[in-house]
């Protein structure tokens, strides 16, 4: 007999894309982007994966490409170590160990030698601090790199509040209503400070930072959704900003056009803003991106952009502000309610992905294969609205049939319980029936009768609710010749017991018996005649789970 | 501060007329300020922007173009096609000289203010030489062509000039006259979308380049030589209507239609680079309509709009420290009296700008407790509506203490009027034969008894006029100042006993006359500041003056000096948070009870001042507040008592016109509020607001 090894848990996938901001490679052919503690690289062209960078023991914080060898990149990590790799094959180059959290990466080609890293203070909590690393050239793969000498003091944690402007002249960096810049050759410091709100009730704290490539001009984004250009930052005095604002909400990242003609903006709006000329009238929107937008960049070549989004989603954008490609990951919903079910047809991992969505997720690739639209309701972005949400799904045993629940609690409860059809000509979901109020409750659970026919009156759905009852709904064909489709869903049976709330349900394998489960007690149904066949009864506490 | 049955007028319907033009002074600090029913005002910026110079309006002369030349000369043009000459010691336009161009759209004077250019209807630019002594005589026309021509600026140097017309600019050459270059500003735009472009404004800097301002809501910067455009920036959906530059040549400041103003700045693309760009940086809305005037001084931006405000905006980067030049400041209400009130008889007289109105105050017989509002058993009554006949504004008016006289002046004409009371009717008679004075009058003023009238004149004299029964006149005698000036008296104050008379003419000088000799008295030592307000003190015989640096003097008439009280606080010097309010203090009464409280106002407050009470001492950290009466209130009781000083100071009624005391238990305020003075102009241009 063998000894049980040790659980190993081996991270695979659905991890978070937007931990750092995504990096085009030389001739946009590569987009490489830090996922958990890998670094992923895309084909531009065929959104495939094609490299995965493992060798970081924790979260990817940064990446960027190497100055001076286009075909090498930096990536940093919590770990506390910068490596560098040849990406196109996957190859470890470097290991160099710094020794902190490493919260951001910046490499600049003026910098030859060292990057730029933030760290945390030590012996301060929640203070920061931009310094740069000095790494060797030694031979050898792992090294230690422990020069560091600070450049800025009390920087924001986050990578997207730190910019250094063109050439590498000077660093500018962001935190609550403070704008600081250090300009290396003069060695001087400018600090420039809001009011934290204003008298029209604006939020003036920074968000975002970025720098002109070739002019001294700095973009900031605020949470009240303003944009300023400042200008002139290297007087004390004399220094002035312009303002653009279209956003309504917090400005998550801006970026710079190769050139600094224009400027992208990115925030909660899902909306991609192009701003031409520093000016207020003129600007370009890319709409309807599906989430908030938490990364801007821009390939080097200036060909393409890309977005990253919050659900875990990569959109690749021709430079004429035209949708080119998604890749799309795990989307972290905010609360999984459906649980995991598995499609039986694609075996696909199923479950809550967008608000009011399903998203079928390939464990393999790593990848979304596609998103339902349950709810088929507009989405609001807002905080405090009650909105529908997918509650309950479950498959027929081929993955035929798919009955999904969602519920939107305001001061009453609404109920609707949708069947779908797998349309085998599009290949997709079609909504079959819609049944507002199943239930006068919530839905506890749901299951489809397996049975290996692939005639539709064996079919047979269970529904229980907190209501007391479970329901048990087959298909009808409809007569009417004129009838848009043959087939609906309709109820066949209410049953309850000592009105106690039914909380699970389940077929027997051959299908011919139900056991539904009241709180303590089990029922068992014969499910040709529904007559109650025995009851067992489970004193020590409610029944959470049942199944054969 | 004692309590006070409070008369809250607001039924005077004043609309002041929005801003047309403005023209800076930079050596004299002075801005003159023409409004569109031809007003002319000019303020003084070293006299805490107060409202120095006013030359009333005329319906038939329109203002479009205002400038300053040759020194401290102001001129005018305007649609009747005349250039005038303004005179501003008499305050009145002196000369006239037609332009024969048809209507006058613009004017500009050269750097060294010897030449005039004007910009006519018929599309000629005609060049003017600003005689020395006076006057302009015509110089040369240049080329002209169709088109009215809007705007007109001259290089620096003098030997060009810019004009913008409707669809081009033009450069002319000023000493051969001949069109050097011609720029369409709307060949960009395709033929199907073509509209009429106008031009609205332009500027010419000493580095050739030509910045224009169009209906497009575009500001344009042009090469004039190559006649090619260099940098475009839209700034507005509508239109940009004005448009400043700075003398350094790198600011400008543009005006829109939306009623917002743009800062465009001239800045370095690269820290130390040789290359720089206009970046539109700052922009401010502080007006509702139109700013049809910008002006760039060298530490802040005015923009006038026709809305009424004039707004001056510092640049806070130019500012040295901070304090009451780093102010944001609106001024829309004149800096005047035009309320006059009749105290026995009850009555307010308003002045408008081509009429005046009497109103009866209205009465109750309740009495209730603080911050009651009472029941009205006698309703506001308006009695009487005096148009003055002619094109002329009125410059000055009052009534006389018991409401049974009414005068008023014009620029050439001055009336007198017997108002009878009988029971609830009235009848005005006018009085015949009013002595031939010389016009116009600048400031009236009723003897305290209703028995003399004292008439303002130039040349710092006051005509003492008897007011004889039943309805006649007869002018007594002319006090003149010993030394003699050239500025007209603007101010003046008369004593209750009927002895005493204080002058203040636009030198700042306050003379003081004895009446029962007709006699100069004596003379207020100077002060570098303009006086705002001034009265003589009912039992001491006190002249109480305020200056638009808002000191406050206190000058004994019989002694000939300062009182002790107002030596004691310039010695203390007066609260930081009184020297740096916006407004001047524009009347002061008495309490005739209470000796010590004297009743000051300005647009935003109301303050009785008693002297009896401590100064609040301005504290070498400036942390002390001006306490107000209704934060007094709320403290405790010792609190309160460590608190008390002599400025009792009440913010409830706002924007005030007009305060007086009654009697020493009723006052009666006028204000004038803001939002009833939008209601009734047209509606701004609309714009979208998020969220709406």
């Amino acid at each position: 007999m063998v000894a049980p090894a040790a659980l190993r848990v081996v991270r695979c996938g659905g991890r978070a894309m937007h931990g750092a901001r995504a990096v085009f490679s030389v001739g946009a052919r590569f987009l490489l982007c830090a996922s958990g503690d890998f670094v992923k690289m895309y084909s531009v062209a065929t959104e495939e994966l094609v490299q995965l960078l493992r060798g970081h023991s924790d979260l990817v914080t940064g990446v960027q490409l190497a100055p001076h060898n286009r075909l090498q990149l930096y990536s940093s990590s919590l770990d506390g170590t910068i490596k560098l790799w040849d990406f196109t094959d996957g190859i470890l180059i470097k290991t160099f160990t710094v020794g902190y959290q490493l919260l951001a990466l910046y490499a600049l080609p003026s910098s030859e030698d060292s990057v730029f890293v933030i760290i945390p203070k030590s012996g301060e909590r929640d203070t920061f601090q931009l310094v740069s690393v000095k790494l060797t050239k030694a031979a050898g793969q792992d090294m230690e790199a422990k020069e560091l000498s600070v450049v800025l003091e009390g920087v924001d944690a986050s990578p997207k509040c730190t910019a250094f402007g063109r050439e590498g002249e000077y660093v500018a960096s962001v935190k609550d209503v403070n704008l600081q810049v250090y300009f290396f050759k003069q060695k001087q410091l400018n600090r420039f400070s809001l009011r934290a709100t204003n008298k029209k009730g604006g939020n003036n704290v920074f968000t975002c930072v970025a720098c002109h490539p070739q002019e001294d001009c700095i973009a900031t984004g605020h949470a009240d959704g303003k944009i300023r250009l400042w200008r002139n930052f290297n007087h004390k005095k004399e220094y002035t900003f312009s303002t653009l604002h279209w956003h309504h909400d917090k400005v998550l990242d801006l970026a710079f056009s190769l050139e600094g003609t224009s400027l992208l903006s990115g925030g909660v709006e899902s909306v991609l803003v192009q701003w031409h000329c520093g000016s207020d009238c003129k600007r370009d929107f890319l709409p309807r991106l599906g989430s908030a937008i938490e990364y801007v960049s821009i390939s080097s070549d200036g060909t393409f952009y890309c977005t990253s989004h919050t659900d875990n989603r990569i959109t690749i954008i021709n430079s004429n502000l035209r949708f080119s490609k998604t890749i799309q990951g795990l989307i972290k919903a905010r609360d999984v309610k459906t649980g995991l079910v598995v499609d039986p047809r694609t075996k696909a991992l199923v479950l809550n992905g967008e608000p009011g969505h399903l998203q079928f997720y390939c464990l393999q690739s790593d990848k979304q294969l596609y998103s339902l639209d349950i709810v088929q309701q507009e989405y609001i972005h807002q905080a405090g609205l009650n909105q529908s949400d997918l509650v309950r799904v479950a498959f027929s045993a081929q993955g035929k049939w798919l009955a999904t629940v969602e519920e939107r609690e305001e001061t009453d409860l609404e109920l609707q319980l949708k069947l779908w059809f797998f349309d085998e000509e599009t290949q997709s979901f079609k909504l079959n029936t819609r049944i507002s109020m199943p239930h006068e409750d919530h839905i506890t659970a749901m299951c489809f009768r397996d049975t290996d026919e692939m005639e539709d009156d064996s079919l047979m759905l269970v529904t229980t609710g907190r209501d007391c009852v479970f329901k048990v709904w087959v298909i009808l064909e409809d007569t009417d010749p004129e009838a848009q489709q043959s087939l609906s869903w309709s109820c066949d049976f209410v049953g309850s017991y000592h009105s106690y709330q039914a909380t699970n349900c389940c077929f027997s394998e051959d299908g011919s018996l139900l056991a539904v489960s009241f709180e303590e007690t089990v029922t068992v149904w014969d499910s040709s005649t529904w007559d109650l066949k025995c009851t067992f009864c489970h004193p020590p506490g409610k029944i959470r789970f049942m199944c054969t | 501060m004692g309590e006070f049955e409070v008369h809250r007028v607001r039924f005077f319907g004043l609309v002041p007329a929005g801003v047309r033009c403005m023209a800076y002074q930079h050596n004299g600090r002075r801005l003159a300020l023409a409004r569109t029913d031809g007003a002319v005002e000019v303020y003084n910026f070293a006299a805490n922007y107060y409202m120095e110079k006013a030359i009333p309006g005329h319906q038939t002369r329109s203002v479009e173009a205002l400038c300053w030349a040759a020194g401290e000369r102001l001129f005018g043009a305007g649609l009747s096609g005349d250039i005038t000459e303004y005179d501003l010691e008499r305050l009145r336009p002196a000369r006239a000289v037609d332009g024969f161009g048809g209507p006058i759209w613009s004017m500009a004077a050269n750097n060294d203010g010897t030449r005039l250019a004007i910009g006519c209807e018929d599309g000629s630019v005609k060049l003017f030489q600003v005689v020395p002594g006076g006057g302009v005589q015509f110089e040369k026309n240049l080329d002209r062509q169709k088109g009215r021509v809007l705007c007109l600026s001259w290089h620096p140097s003098g030997t060009h000039l810019a004009a913008g017309s409707i669809d081009f600019i033009r450069v002319l050459d000023v000493h051969s006259g001949r069109t050097a270059q011609r720029i369409m500003v709307n060949c960009h735009v395709p033929k199907s979308k073509k509209r009429e472009c106008v031009v609205w404004s332009i500027a010419f800097l000493s580095s050739g380049t030509v910045i224009s301002s169009d209906s497009f809501g575009r500001v344009q910067f042009w090469d004039w030589e190559r006649g090619t455009l260099q940098d475009s920036h839209t700034v507005s959906s509508s239109a940009a209507l004005s448009l400043a530059v700075s003398e350094k040549e790198d600011s400008i400041v543009v005006g829109t239609s939306a009623g917002a103003t743009y800062q465009f700045q001239l800045l370095p693309v690269k820290a130390g680079g040789q290359e720089k760009r206009w970046v539109r940086t700052k922009p401010f809305q502080h007006h509702t309509h139109d700013v049809r005037a910008v002006v760039h001084t060298p530490t802040a931006l005015i923009s006038g709009g026709l809305d009424a405000q004039l707004v001056i905006r510092p640049l806070m980067e130019k500012v040295q420290k901070k304090g009451y030049d780093a102010a944001l400041r609106k001024f829309t209400l004149p800096h005047r009296r035009l309320v006059s009130c009749a105290r026995k008889a009850r009555l307010l007289l308003f002045q408008f700008s081509q009429h005046l109105e009497l109103w009866r105050l209205g009465s109750t017989n309740k009495t209730g407790k603080d911050g009651e509002t009472l029941p009205l058993s006698r309703m506001p009554e308006h009695l009487l509506q005096l148009k003055s006949k002619g094109p002329e504004h009125i410059y000055c008016s009052c009534v006389s203490p018991c409401g049974s006289w009414i005068a008023y002046s014009t620029a050439s004409r001055f009336h007198l009027y017997r108002v009878q009371h009988e029971g609830d009717s009235i009848s005005v008679k006018k009085v015949p034969g009013v002595p031939k004075l010389l016009l116009p009058a600048y400031q009236l003023q009723c003897a305290s008894d209703s028995g003399r009238l004292f008439i303002a004149s130039d040349r710092g004299s006051v005509h003492v006029v008897q007011l004889l029964e039943p309805g006649g006149c007869k002018h007594l005698h002319t006090l003149r100042p010993p030394a003699g000036t050239r500025e007209a008296v603007y101010l003046l104050a008369s004593s209750a006993d009927g002895n005493w008379l204080a002058a203040v003419s636009g030198d700042w000088e306050v003379h003081v006359y004895s009446l029962k000799h007709f006699k100069h008295h004596c003379t207020v030592p100077t002060y570098s500041c303009a006086v705002t307000a001034l009265a003589i003190h009912p039992t001491t015989n006190n002249l109480f003056i305020s200056y638009s640096d808002q000191q406050l003097f206190e000058f004994s008439i019989p002694e000939k000096q300062y009182t002790a009280w107002s030596r004691a606080v310039q010695n203390s010097g007066l609260h930081k948070l009184w020297l740096e309010r916006d407004s001047p203090i524009t009347h002061i009464a008495f309490n005739p009870k209470n000796t010590s409280q004297v009743l000051l106002h300005d647009v935003y407050m109301l303050c009785v001042l008693d002297k009896s009470l401590p100064c609040p001492q301005p504290l070498p950290d400036d942390s002390a507040v001006l306490v107000n009466q209704s934060t007094l209130k709320q403290l405790s009781e010792p609190a309160r008592r460590r608190q008390l000083h002599a400025f009792k100071i009440c913010k409830k009624f706002q924007p005030l016109l007009f305060a007086d005391l009654l009697d020493e238990r009723c006052l009666v305020t006028v204000e004038r509020p803001a939002l009833d003075i939008s209601a009734q102009l047209p509606p701004p241009v609309q714009q979208k607001k998020f969220g709406t």
